[in-house]
């Protein structure tokens, strides 16, 4: 009977391992190299992969990962962090400082890049002991922590970085809960349960496979075939008919990032030849012509929460004293007859994206109640960025996925010099309290500090902000372990089929 | 016989160069600056200029289109920018899958297009015909996305007889890959099957009222053998030079159905890669879908040359 026993046993056991989880993707991720990588479903699929230095909770707070602790120097212009010990990567080499000074120093200085910009304030990295990392700081840098939450705190094996060189993301080598097996483009990615994890009693699946399927509602479909156990991106649209199937669930979380609508107000010439650049009167008489709510029931199914600044309503760092403007087409229509302009004219470029489309519209058919004649631009995304770039654009539809930080949501954009700064804004007071913000670890200082920016923004109207979409996800009912943190991951600690 | 193989060998190359330098230009023209589309959402200064100077997109066309054309000369078509894959070995690896869909779709339609042609056509101006005829129609006029997705919910979704999307090697398992793959073929092969209906139809009404099968009835023959052996025969090199033609463009990579099976496939590589302007990539599909085209030109035009003596008096 015992033995009997313990074969059942071992059979549920090896059941339970044996499993895969299998998450649609609605893009295909780019490439697999935290140095390099660009896109946000290649996020998802380095939450199972590479494991970071910090990671963020459930209320974004950052919580340790590959660290234990870390404290500030008196200055805030180094930071030391303590490492865990015993974390071996995927190749067997020892996860320690020296490891994490070569990852700090790839990611900051390796050719194409793309985390240069988010450590641009690191001046060097010390490996003070095999578990004691010190990084040191041109100048006290808030965001720092949260940026090591995401790919920039990545930790690569120095040995199979240098062994690969820039091909590293073909076959990426880090400390994650799982390791890369294969990759087959635009098909799928394999990763299999790596043996040695540090934390590995929280994972309950023997391999993840990740397929991109751009198709909503074939992704929908493959959840309900069975084919999938997960997707992210569920279109608004269906939340209604799967709520009602009691074998799936649908999970949903206020994004980190905005969708809002960026104004030439001075990137070119373009800006004084339209009323809208030129006036903020005029400016003013259009966001008054929108109501957020009505927008978000419209165009997102309800599926986002209206707001006004870079952060969501909920955020920490959200002004709560400049509030969200009402719609008040009489007072719309004023303004723009002060301004001189009773129905100005400009062109809402558009990326060519469904959900794009639907909210130029419902903005086109609100504006007009106020006067407004808005033409709609539909551009193919590549060709609109460039248009963007150089100033050839009126007004321009614009989502951001968001970081942890606000700084990333807000210092890029309207920073005089920020490199995706749009619109061409930059006011003197904004550019002050923006550096103040980034550079004050006292969060009640930032908090003063981007009150002033809101309110001010507010009111020169760069980017109107419309909205903060839910990152909707489905699921097999049977999936428990979930966390739903705003960054959209999906982290793989302690999920488990039931 | 080998002076006219090395004629048209020698064709061949002007054609190639001329392929070539077409599928560079037009690629040129595309609106949008790579480097920006590849830099992606953060687009950092340095990150897009170091993609500039990678991709040799700071230089003069004839020298980017040198250094292109000299890697395909040996055989190197680059690197895809967005996942760091050689173009050859993408090719290499969507290939099979390509070939494989655009035979079963083949076979499907050719099944279908047709029996359905011979039937309305010996059945003319029957319900048999009418019925043919409204399947060419419904055929032609469904668009692939939907009857794809309609597919799906239906055996997918609802009876749960086939998987809804996805890909498997027929090496790693056969049964699985004719699952995954056979409704994809049957969206490419309705479509196709209408087209072959009702040209197989003309073809047969045409030969069936020759003089020859007028003959064969004549001589008290089984009409069965008539229709098959005598008439059919006759009607159906049309169809195959038309099939010949539909094939090819299936090898080209069907985009709508790929996308909607996610089909890793042709169609599906280059339709990514023209989003994310991963130049490289299209380039090096374009060209290869190319020079197959040309090279299958080249065995039919020798294959007409061997069966058709009066090719080699010339």
């Amino acid at each position: 009977m015992r033995i009997v026993f313990a074969f059942a046993l071992v059979a549920v056991s090896f059941a339970t391992q044996a499993q895969t989880l299998r998450i649609g993707l609605a893009e295909d991720p780019d490439i697999l190299d935290p140095s390099m990588a660009r896109t946000f479903v290649g996020r998802i699929v380095f939450a199972g992969l590479c494991d970071k230095l910090f990671d963020l909770d459930e209320k974004l707070n950052v919580v340790p990962q590959l660290a234990t602790s870390y404290k500030w120097s008196a200055d805030n212009k180094s930071l030391e962090i303590k490492l865990r010990e015993g974390v071996t990567f995927h190749d067997g080499e020892k996860m320690d400082a020296r490891a994490v000074k070569y990852s700090l120093e790839r990611h900051k200085n390796m050719k194409g890049s793309n985390r240069r910009g988010e450590l641009a304030v690191v001046s060097s990295v010390d490996a003070v002991d095999a578990t004691t990392v010190r990084i040191n700081l041109s100048a006290p840098f808030a965001p720092l922590l949260a940026v090591l939450t995401d790919r920039s705190g990545m930790v690569v094996s120095p040995k199979a970085a240098e062994a690969a060189g820039e091909k590293f993301g073909a076959r990426p080598v880090c400390s994650g809960p799982f390791r890369f097996v294969e990759r087959i483009a635009q098909d799928r990615i394999t990763l299999e349960r790596f043996p040695g994890y540090w934390n590995k009693g929280q994972i309950h699946f023997e391999r993840i496979v990740y397929q991109p399927i751009p198709d909503a509602t074939v992704r929908l479909a493959n959840l309900r075939s069975g084919q999938l156990d997960f997707i992210e991106r569920l279109a608004p649209a269906d939340v209604p008919q799967l709520r009602s199937d009691g074998r799936f669930r649908i999970a949903k979380i206020v994004e980190l990032g905005y969708q809002g609508i960026t104004i030439n107000v001075a990137k070119s010439d373009l800006a004084q030849k339209n009323p809208l650049g030129k006036d903020p009167r005029v400016r003013e008489a259009f966001e008054l012509s929108l109501d957020r709510e009505a927008l978000v029931k419209v165009a997102m199914e309800g599926e986002a929460q209206a707001g006004n600044q870079w952060v969501a309503p909920s955020n920490r760092y959200y002004a709560k004293s400049v509030t969200l403007p009402k719609r008040n087409l009489e007072r719309a229509k004023q303004l723009l007859k002060e301004a001189g302009v009773a129905n100005p004219s400009f062109t809402l470029m558009t990326p060519t994206a469904s959900d794009a489309q639907r909210i130029a519209q419902v903005v086109q058919a609100m504006a007009k109640e106020a006067g407004f004649d808005v033409k709609i631009q539909s551009t193919e995304f590549a060709t609109a960025l460039k248009l963007q770039d150089q100033g050839q654009f009126e007004a321009f539809v614009l989502a951001w996925s968001g970081r942890a930080d606000p700084d990333a949501n807000l210092h890029q954009f309207l920073s005089c010099k920020g490199p995706l700064n749009g619109s061409g804004y930059c006011q003197e007071e904004v550019e002050a309290r923006i550096n103040e913000a980034r550079t004050s670890l006292d969060p009640a200082r930032r908090a003063a500090a981007y009150e002033v920016v809101a309110r001010q923004v507010q009111k020169d109207r760069p980017i109107v902000y419309l909205f903060h979409r839910n990152w909707l996800w489905a699921h097999n009912a049977k999936l428990s372990g979930l966390r739903t943190v705003p960054d959209g991951m999906v982290r793989v600690q302690g999920l488990r089929m039931n | 016989m080998l002076r006219y193989l090395l004629r048209r060998l020698a064709q061949i190359i002007p054609t190639l160069f001329f392929v070539s330098v077409l599928i560079f230009v037009l690629q040129q023209l595309l609106p949008g600056d790579p480097a920006i589309a590849l830099a992606g959402e953060d687009r950092d200064p340095d990150t897009v200029r170091y993609l500039r100077a990678k991709f040799h997109l700071d230089e003069p066309l004839p020298v980017r289109y040198w250094y292109w054309v000299s890697g395909a000369l040996r055989g190197d078509l680059g690197e895809s920018v967005r996942i760091q894959k050689p173009v050859t070995e993408l090719i290499l690896e969507k290939l099979p899958v390509t070939i494989q869909l655009a035979a079963m779709a083949m076979l499907i339609a050719l099944g279908i297009g047709i029996t359905a042609g011979v039937i309305s056509a010996v059945k003319k101006d029957t319900w048999w015909d009418y019925g043919a005829n409204v399947f060419a129609l419904w055929g032609l006029s469904t668009p692939n996305f939907w009857l794809g997705i309609l597919l799906i919910l239906v055996f997918a979704v609802q009876l749960g007889w086939l998987p809804a999307s996805g890909y498997v090697s027929p090496f790693e398992d056969l049964k699985a890959n004719l699952s995954a793959m056979i409704m994809p073929a049957f969206v490419l092969g309705n479509a196709i099957a209408a087209v072959l209906m009702r040209h197989t139809r003309s073809a047969m009404l045409q030969v069936l009222s020759s003089d020859y099968v007028r003959t064969a009835r004549a001589k008290g023959l089984d009409e069965r053998v008539v229709i098959l052996k005598h008439a059919l025969r006759n009607a159906l090199v049309p169809i195959i030079t038309l099939g010949a033609l539909e094939f090819g463009t299936l090898l080209s990579g069907a985009v709508l159905t790929e996308q909607v099976f996610t089909i890793p496939g042709f169609g599906k590589l280059i339709v990514d890669a023209v989003f994310n302007r991963d130049y490289l990539v299209v380039q090096g599909v374009v060209l290869f879908t190319a020079t197959v085209y040309i090279t299958l030109n080249l065995l039919a035009d020798l294959a007409y040359f061997v069966v058709n003596p009066r090719m080699r008096v010339r």
